[in-house]
């Protein structure tokens, strides 16, 4: 039998493509390559969703137009975004919250820790699997079937025609299905690591995975093997510093360490590397990633004293404890005496002043070299504790280029019935950097966008 | 006393506390936010704050096969379960009667059989079939006897818990909670992820506020009758006196509410609860209709031969329940309320 749409991912990107579909009139698929307990991909990992609104909307506060969500991104891509298709995506985000309670989720207010965040950002109650859950029910209710376990491995075509599917359900043999219009919304390729270190190179192999591994780019890469458009730059992925300790693939939100602008990091040789203090952790999170990447081992360390533990959310694993700096070092499995200098140093180097961990303070330190140019106050207080830190990949850049209907472009222009959404086309919205809720805003919009475009191709 | 569920539910609590996306279900999450470090009576606390409503289960990215394997319904039912066992007086009888429904039922068979060697056979009404005073002596003792007993746990937990002075903003507050069934609502009033999985439905939430209120009004008949007799007017009460009006839809509040909660029960996924005392929970559960149901045939029976063998099943039901009160899940209750006044001490 042929569906009238066949979509690839069980994400919210999908979801909502599926959803838009079925809602007129389509039989959908859901081809959702992992298992049941693991479905949802990265978005069962999110919690918000950002949001434009021109008064008070659901748990939304005050206001935010579009043209300061249009700033607030162009910050963080520095430029590298597509105008056209973010500004879709940020009108588009506005009329998507009524649709997405409509659809069963629920928000709440901002997360305690996360006030700063409370006018841009809707809070999905109980979080990303909660508002899978709710697309899952949905799904159920309006009779799409939806298939666990099914790795799609090719997208078939005649003459830039979509045709239909490769799948292997459960590990079994690979079979076609058939289906008159597609909607690819499989994500990135971070889980790929051979891939991942192709592209970044071989330091890669000690990145942790912070979501789902199921997000390998099979379709992607057969699909710019086909000769599909590809946007974002094929080597870098965003990484933010977590936990060092986290489990490869799939750590998620627990394992972000927000001790950073309160410590002293150090390398794998005890030296400091960079302005810890530079500016508010939100703020640098992300560039820590980076840093932490160019490191020996792609591993540092953060260093705190017990004045210091209560400042921060807290961390899924406990701290590593030690009375002196020098056995923190050898418990953390580095130089304890390098480390010990390098404290006395930096706290040499530290003066006095207010010490106010809620703002950027000013307290820096004198003549040290990397500076800590706030927060910093000296190292002294027992018992310390150390975290080890590892760059952890949110997603990875390289994506299907789409236009303003997420329609696919190709070799010899759009196919005329294959559409893309979320993060497998999002790069070229966020060509670099993170805007912390937009993975939501466009997998929502733009699943929309591909699930209303389907439907009226096969209507 | 150190119990061995403890260390797995802090574990679990301590990966909510770096997520904190189920912030909005419970009562839990605010106050495990409110910490860093968990000792064992916050614990406790959090466990005996948590209404088993699954939001949390459901909602989790970390549950098995996820190597982080939360289950925080679970852990903290668990924890629950120990808890209530080891300030139980004396210990073991709460641990035979929470994990095994036969244990119940053989009581209760035990506790029909004595009313039925106290019933004097024929009679119109119940206090022919067993005199008053007769009843007054077996039962005041019963039922107070039991609340003693549950007031020395009760003292134990706050202990533990490190429970303050009692204010009457902490009892109204754990009142408003306990009366609506808040931890229950999903937070928004969707209810909870008993029997339909990751949806939601009041279903149980409902069946249990029907109980609860059935059985107090239950209650209320009872005291009401009581008071009316010392004022010289025993029973048996017209359909409108003060005591069928409380007794009657008590009544039936009760059994339909116990009913629908046996009737649910089988649909919850027992991993997500203590599977231990599933059967004693369940027991409970029907221990509670067969008092409403009994009660209400009784009414129905009144001046026929039926009055006696349905009064001694009614009061044999009774006895039971009130016996069991520190031993059974009936003692939910009670920790609940400490739980939900300790908690607005905490806030
Ligand atoms: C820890 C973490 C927290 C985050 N928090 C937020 C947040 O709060 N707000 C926000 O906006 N963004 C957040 N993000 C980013 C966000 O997760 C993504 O932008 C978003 O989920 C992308 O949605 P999607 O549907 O495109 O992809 P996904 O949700 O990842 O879905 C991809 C789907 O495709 C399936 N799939 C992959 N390959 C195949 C195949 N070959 N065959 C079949 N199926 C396949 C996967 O199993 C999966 O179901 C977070 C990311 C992480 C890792
Ligand atoms: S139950 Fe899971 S999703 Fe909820 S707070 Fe805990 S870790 Fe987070
Ligand atoms: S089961 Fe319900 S009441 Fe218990 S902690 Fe989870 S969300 Fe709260």
């Amino acid at each position: 039998m042929t569906w009238d749409l066949v979509v690839i991912g069980g994400g919210n990107a999908a979801l909502c493509a599926a959803i838009t579909a079925a809602e007129a009139g389509c039989r959908v698929i859901v081809l959702e390559g992992a298992p049941k307990p693991y479905r949802g991909g990265n978005s069962r990992h999110t919690r918000n969703f950002r949001c434009m609104h021109r008064g008070p909307l659901s748990v939304l506060t005050d206001e935010y137009g579009e043209d300061e969500y249009y700033e607030d991104l162009l910050k963080v891509t520095k430029g590298q975004t597509d105008e056209a298709l973010a500004r879709l995506a940020i009108r588009g985000s506005e009329e998507s919250l009524p649709w997405m309670e409509a659809h069963g989720v629920r928000f709440q207010p901002s997360l305690s820790g996360t006030l700063s965040l409370s006018r841009t950002n809707a809070f999905f109650l109980g979080g990303g699997k909660a508002l899978v859950n709710a697309y899952y029910a949905c799904a159920e209710d309006l009779g799409i079937t939806v298939v666990y376990e099914a790795q799609v491995s090719h997208v078939a075509m005649d003459n830039g025609l979509f045709e239909g599917v490769d799948v292997a359900v459960a590990g079994g043999p690979i079979e076609r299905i058939a289906g008159r219009a597609c909607v690819i919304a499989s994500g990135g390729f971070q889980s790929d690591v051979d891939w991942l270190a192709r592209a970044w190179g071989p330091a890669a192999r000690n990145f942790l995975i912070r979501g789902t591994p199921y997000n390998r780019g099979v379709v992607l890469k057969d699909m710019l093997d086909q000769g599909a458009e590809s946007v974002g730059d094929p080597t870098q992925c965003h990484a933010v510093a977590i936990d060092g300790r986290a489990p490869k693939f799939d750590g998620g939100i627990v394992t972000r360490l927000d001790c950073v602008p309160f410590s002293v990091v150090v390398n794998r040789d005890g030296k400091r590397f960079y302005d810890e203090g530079e500016d508010v952790w939100p703020k640098r999170y992300a560039i820590w990633g980076r840093l932490v990447a160019a490191q020996p081992d792609q591993v540092a360390y953060s260093v705190i004293d017990s004045r210091s533990l209560d400042l921060f959310m807290p961390s899924v694993f406990p701290p590593v404890v030690a009375d002196t700096v020098e056995e923190l070092g050898a418990k953390l499995g580095i130089d304890g005496s390098a480390l010990a200098a390098t404290v006395t140093e930096f706290n040499a180097a530290c003066r006095e002043g207010a010490f106010r961990p809620q703002e950027l303070d000013g307290l820096s330190t004198e003549d040290l070299d990397p500076p800590k140019t706030n927060w910093a106050r000296p190292i002294t207080d027992p018992p310390f504790y150390g975290y080890s830190l590892r760059p952890g990949v949110t997603f990875t850049y390289l994506g299907l280029k789409v236009d303003r209907n997420a329609q696919v472009a190709g070799p010899e222009g759009n196919y005329p019935n294959i559409w893309a959404a979320g993060e497998t086309m999002a790069g070229s919205i966020l060509g670099q950097g993170y805007l912390a809720g937009f993975g939501m805003t466009i997998g929502t919009v733009f699943g929309r966008i591909a699930g209303r475009e389907a439907a009226a191709y096969v209507a | 006393m150190s119990l061995d569920t403890i260390p797995e539910a802090r574990r679990q609590i301590e990966i909510c506390n770096a997520c904190r996306y189920c912030e909005g279900y419970c009562a839990v999450f605010p106050a495990i936010t409110r910490q860093k470090a968990f000792a064992d009576g916050d614990i406790t606390q959090l466990a005996n704050l948590c209404h088993n409503c699954r939001g949390c289960y459901y909602a989790c990215q970390y549950t098995e096969p996820h190597e982080f394997a939360l289950n925080l319904p679970r852990a903290l039912a668990e924890v629950r379960t120990e808890s209530w066992e080891d300030f139980a007086v004396p210990a073991p009888l709460a641990r035979v009667f929470q994990r095994h429904g036969v244990a119940l039922a053989g009581l209760l068979v035990l506790a029909v059989a004595v009313m039925v060697l106290l019933a004097r056979g024929g009679g119109r009404t119940f206090y022919d079939v067993i005199p008053h005073g007769v009843l007054v002596a077996i039962f005041l003792p019963a039922f107070l006897a039991p609340l003693a007993v549950i007031g020395v746990s009760l003292r134990r937990y706050w202990r533990k818990v490190g429970g303050g002075p009692v204010r009457l903003a902490h009892v109204v507050s754990a009142a408003r909670s306990a009366g609506r069934m808040r931890n229950l609502d999903g937070g928004q009033g969707q209810g909870c992820n008993f029997e339909k999985e990751e949806r939601f439905s009041n279903a149980r939430r409902a069946m249990h506020q029907a109980v609860m209120w059935g059985f107090l009004l239950c209650f209320a008949s009872t005291l009401s009758g009581t008071v009316l007799h010392y004022l010289g007017w025993p029973a048996p009460y017209g359909p409108f006196s003060v005591p069928k009006l409380f007794g009657v839809p008590g009544g039936l509040l009760l059994t339909l509410g116990a009913v629908g909660l046996a009737a649910l029960k089988p649909k919850g996924d027992r991993g997500l609860g203590d599977p231990a005392v599933w059967g004693g929970e369940m027991a409970f559960v029907l221990l509670l209709a067969l008092t409403g149901g009994s009660g209400l045939l009784l009414y129905a029976v009144t001046g026929t031969g039926l009055v006696a063998p349905v009064f001694a099943l009614h009061l044999g039901a009774v006895m039971t329940l009130f016996l069991l009160m520190p031993y059974s899940k009936m003692v939910h209750g009670f920790f609940r309320f400490a739980a939900l006044v300790r908690d607005a001490q905490g806030r």
